[in-house]
C-alpha cells in the first residue's frame, strides 16, 4: 500500500501559546487504512486533523495528501478529502434532504446524481423516511448520521473524522462504524479520533497514540497490545503510555 | 462557480423562510415604522383638525387685543384655546402650575391694560409725527404727555416641548401681535387726520410666494410622504444588517462556516451567495414601503408617495442602498463572535448612521463639523440620492457619485471581512 498522507516534521504552536500543540511529528497513512489518532484531551488530534483538511496552517513542516500540498493544491486536495466535524455541522432549520443537497452542491455534485446519492446515502442509514424533516427536529444520533453523510456524499478518497460517534445511542453507533467500514472496503482511507477506545481497537487497522503534541506508539491495536506490559486491550495500553493524571484543557 | 452561487441563494432564501420571526423584522417592522414615523411627522407638517392642541390663555386686558389674540388663535386651525378651567377663569398661577406640569404645552398671559396703552401710546406717536409735519390743529393746546411702560406677552412652554415648536409658536404670536400694532397704528393716523373717509390699505404690501419646482409642466409640491418614506425606508434597508450578521454568526457558532471551510468553495462564493439574498430583501423591503406610501397613505388621511417617472431610478438608489447595507453586516458578522455582540451593535450602529446621515435632523441644520461627518455616513450618501430623484429631478448621471460611494462602501467593508477571516484563520 502506498501513502496517502505523509506528514514530515509537522509542528503547530498556537499565537497565544507557550507550549507547541504539535511538536514535529511525522507520519505515514497508507491507502485503504482506517487510521486512529487516539490520545488524552490537549493532546494534538484536533490540531493535527484541522492541519490535514486546511483549517489552520502548521507553524514548520510539510505534508501531502495523494501527493498535493495546500500551499499549490487546496482546492485540489478539498475535492477529494470529506470531512466529518465533531460538531453537527448542519442548518437546524433546512431538512435532511436540503442540507444534504447544499453541501453535496459545494463539492460540485448536481442534478439527478446528487439527488439520488443523497436518496442512496440517507436510506443506508436508516434515515430516507425522515428525509423532508427539519434536522432540529432529530435526534442527536440522527443528526450524527446526517452530518457523516454531509462528509461523504462526493466520494471522498479521504475521509477525516472527529469523534463521529460521541454521544450518540448504541443503534446510531453500530449504523455510522458498519456504513464506515463499507466505505473503507470500497476504498477510502479513514482518518478517526475518538475517545472510545473499545470502538477504535475493534475498527481501526492502525492506531497512533499521541500525546503532549508527540507520537508516542503507532501501530496495528493488536501489536499495541502485545508490545505492551501485561496490557489486555488498547485502553491498558493508552493508560500505560500517557499515564492516569487528569488532562483538562481549555 | 455560478452554480454555487445560485445554491447558495437557495440556501439563504430556505432559512429566511423557515424563521417567522426573522421575516417579521425584515417585513412587517419597517412598514410598521415608516407608516408610524410619516403619520407623526406629517401632523407637525399640516393642520389636522381633530389633533389641535390646547392652549391656555389667560386674559387680564379684557380688550381689544386679546380679544383679537383669542379670535386669531382659535381661526389658525392649530390651537384650541381654553380660557377656564373647572369652570373657573384661569389666573397666572394657575396656568404656569398647569403647563409646568406637562398637562398643557403653553400658556399665553396678556397684562392688564394692554388694549387702552397700545392705543394710547400709539396715539402718543401718532400725535408726535402729525405735529411735527404742522398737521395739527393750532388752536389745540399740548398737555404733557403721561408716560406708558412697555408691555409684555408672557408666554409659558412646558418644558417637555421641543426647541421647534417653541420656536413657530413665538414666531406666530409675534407676527400677530406686529398685525395688531400695524392696525392701530394706521387706525390712529385716520382718526387724527380726520380723514374717516379715507381707507388705508392695511393688507401686507410685501408677501411671499415659494417657488415649486416643476415636473413634466407639472408642480410638485414637497410634503412630509417625499421627505419621510426614503429616509425611513434606508433606515429600514440598513437594519438588515442585524439578521445579516446574526446569520454569519450563526454559522460559525454551527459549525457550518467550518464545513464549508473544508469544501471546495472560496468564502467569496459564501458571500455572493448572501449578497445577493440579502439585496433582494432589501428592493422587496423598499418596493413594500413604496406600495404602501402609494396605495395606503391616502387611505389613513396622509399625502401619497409621487413617485411617477422616478420608479427607476429610486429602485437604483435602493438597491445601491441595500448593497452598502449588507457590507456592513457582512463585516459585522464576520468580526463579531456572537450575537450578543452582533445584534445590539448592529441596531445602535444603524441609529447613529442615521442620526448622523441626517435621517432625523437636516444635515444643513447641524453644527458644522457634525456635516462634515455626516458626508462619511452611507445612510447620508442614500438620503441625498433619494432627494436628488424624488424632489430635484435629477438625472441617473448626477446619483453617479452618490451610489458609487455605496457601492465603494461595500467593497470595502466586504474586502475587510474577506481579509480578517483570512487572517483570522492564520492562528
Amino acid at each position: 500500500m502506498q501513502p496517502i498522507i505523509k506528514i514530515e516534521s509537522l509542528s503547530k504552536k498556537y499565537k497565544e501559546a507557550e507550549m507547541f500543540s504539535l511538536n514535529n511529528v511525522s507520519l505515514n497513512i497508507n491507502e485503504c487504512q482506517i487510521f486512529g489518532l487516539l490520545g488524552p484531551n490537549g493532546a494534538g488530534k484536533t490540531t493535527l486533523i484541522s492541519m490535514l483538511c486546511g483549517l489552520i496552517k502548521p507553524t514548520s513542516g510539510h505534508f501531502t495528501i495523494d501527493g498535493l500540498d495546500y500551499q499549490h493544491h487546496a482546492s485540489k486536495i478539498k475535492k477529494i478529502i470529506g470531512v466529518v466535524p465533531q460538531e453537527y455541522a448542519l442548518y437546524p432549520t433546512l431538512t435532511a434532504r436540503e442540507n444534504l443537497q447544499y453541501f453535496g452542491s459545494m463539492y460540485g455534485l448536481k442534478g439527478a446524481d446528487l439527488k439520488d446519492k443523497v436518496i442512496e446515502a440517507l436510506d443506508l442509514l436508516g434515515l430516507l423516511k425522515f428525509a423532508d424533516k427539519q434536522v432540529q427536529t432529530f435526534s442527536g444520533g440522527m443528526k450524527r448520521r446526517v452530518n457523516l453523510i454531509a462528509g461523504i456524499l462526493h466520494n471522498p478518497k479521504v475521509l477525516f473524522l472527529d469523534e463521529p460517534t460521541v454521544g450518540v445511542d448504541v443503534h446510531s453507533k453500530t449504523a455510522i462504524i458498519d456504513y464506515l467500514k463499507v466505505l473503507n472496503q470500497n476504498g477510502t482511507t479513514i482518518i478517526y479520533t475518538s475517545h472510545h477506545l473499545a470502538e477504535a481497537e475493534d475498527f481501526c487497522t492502525q492506531i497512533a497514540i499521541l500525546d503532549q503534541g508527540q507520537i508516542y506508539a503507532q501501530n496495528t491495536p493488536s501489536a499495541l497490545i502485545e508490545a505492551t506490559k501485561e496490557a489486555r486491550n488498547l485502553e491498558d495500553v493508552f493508560i500505560s503510555l500517557t499515564g492516569k493524571a487528569l488532562r483538562d484543557d481549555i | 462557480m455560478i452554480y454555487k452561487i445560485w445554491v447558495s441563494v437557495v440556501k439563504e432564501f430556505l432559512l429566511l423562510k423557515r424563521d417567522l420571526g426573522g421575516l417579521i423584522i425584515l417585513f412587517v417592522m419597517p412598514l410598521v415604522l415608516v407608516i408610524a414615523v410619516t403619520l407623526i411627522q406629517d401632523s407637525t407638517f399640516k393642520a389636522v383638525t381633530n389633533s389641535k392642541i390646547q392652549i391656555l390663555l389667560v386674559d387680564k386686558d379684557k380688550g381689544s387685543v386679546s380679544k383679537t389674540v383669542f379670535e386669531n388663535l382659535e381661526k389658525s386651525n392649530y390651537f384650541t384655546v381654553v380660557t377656564q378651567i373647572d369652570n373657573k377663569p384661569i389666573t397666572e398661577e394657575i396656568a404656569k402650575e398647569n403647563v409646568y406640569k406637562g398637562k398643557f404645552q403653553l400658556a399665553i398671559v396678556i397684562p392688564e391694560n394692554l388694549s387702552s396703552d397700545l392705543q394710547a401710546k400709539v396715539e402718543q406717536n401718532v400725535e408726535k409725527i402729525v405735529s411735527n409735519l404742522g398737521l395739527t390743529d393750532s388752536t389745540s393746546t399740548s398737555e404733557p404727555q403721561r408716560v406708558i411702560k412697555e408691555k409684555e406677552v408672557k408666554l409659558y412652554f412646558d418644558p417637555a416641548v421641543q426647541m421647534s415648536f417653541k420656536n413657530a409658536v413665538m414666531s406666530s404670536i409675534d407676527k400677530m401681535i406686529s398685525q395688531i400694532e400695524t392696525k392701530s397704528i394706521y387706525s390712529t393716523f385716520q382718526k387724527q387726520l380726520g380723514e374717516e373717509t379715507i381707507n388705508f390699505e392695511q393688507k401686507s404690501f410685501i408677501t411671499f410666494k415659494e417657488i415649486i419646482p416643476k415636473i413634466n409642466n407639472k408642480e410638485v409640491l414637497p410634503n412630509s410622504v417625499q421627505h419621510n418614506v426614503p429616509a425611513w425606508t434606508l433606515f429600514a434597508i440598513f437594519f438588515i444588517v442585524i439578521p445579516l450578521s446574526i446569520n454569519i454568526v450563526k454559522e460559525k457558532t454551527q459549525g457550518t462556516f467550518v464545513r464549508l471551510r473544508t469544501n471546495p468553495v472560496s468564502n467569496l462564493v459564501v458571500i455572493i451567495g448572501k449578497t445577493i439574498t440579502y439585496s433582494i430583501i432589501c428592493m422587496i423591503q423598499f418596493y413594500m414601503m413604496v406600495a404602501v406610501a402609494v396605495f395606503l397613505f391616502p387611505s389613513i388621511g396622509l399625502p401619497s408617495l409621487n413617485i411617477e417617472g422616478h420608479f427607476l431610478l429610486t429602485s437604483v438608489v435602493a438597491l445601491f442602498s441595500g448593497f452598502s447595507a449588507v457590507g456592513f453586516g457582512i463585516l459585522l458578522g464576520t468580526v463579531a463572535s456572537t450575537q450578543e455582540q452582533s445584534a445590539p451593535f448592529g441596531a445602535t450602529s444603524v441609529i447613529i448612521l442615521a442620526a448622523i446621515g441626517g435621517v432625523w435632523v437636516p444635515v444643513f441644520a447641524m453644527p458644522k463639523i457634525m456635516q462634515y461627518i455626516a458626508k462619511s455616513s452611507p445612510m447620508n450618501w442614500g438620503l441625498e440620492a433619494f432627494y436628488d430623484v424624488l424632489l430635484r429631478n435629477v438625472s441617473f448621471v448626477e446619483i453617479i457619485p452618490r451610489i458609487s460611494l455605496l457601492f465603494l462602501f461595500f467593497i470595502i467593508t466586504t474586502s475587510i471581512a474577506l481579509f480578517y477571516d483570512k487572517k483570522k484563520r492564520t492562528v
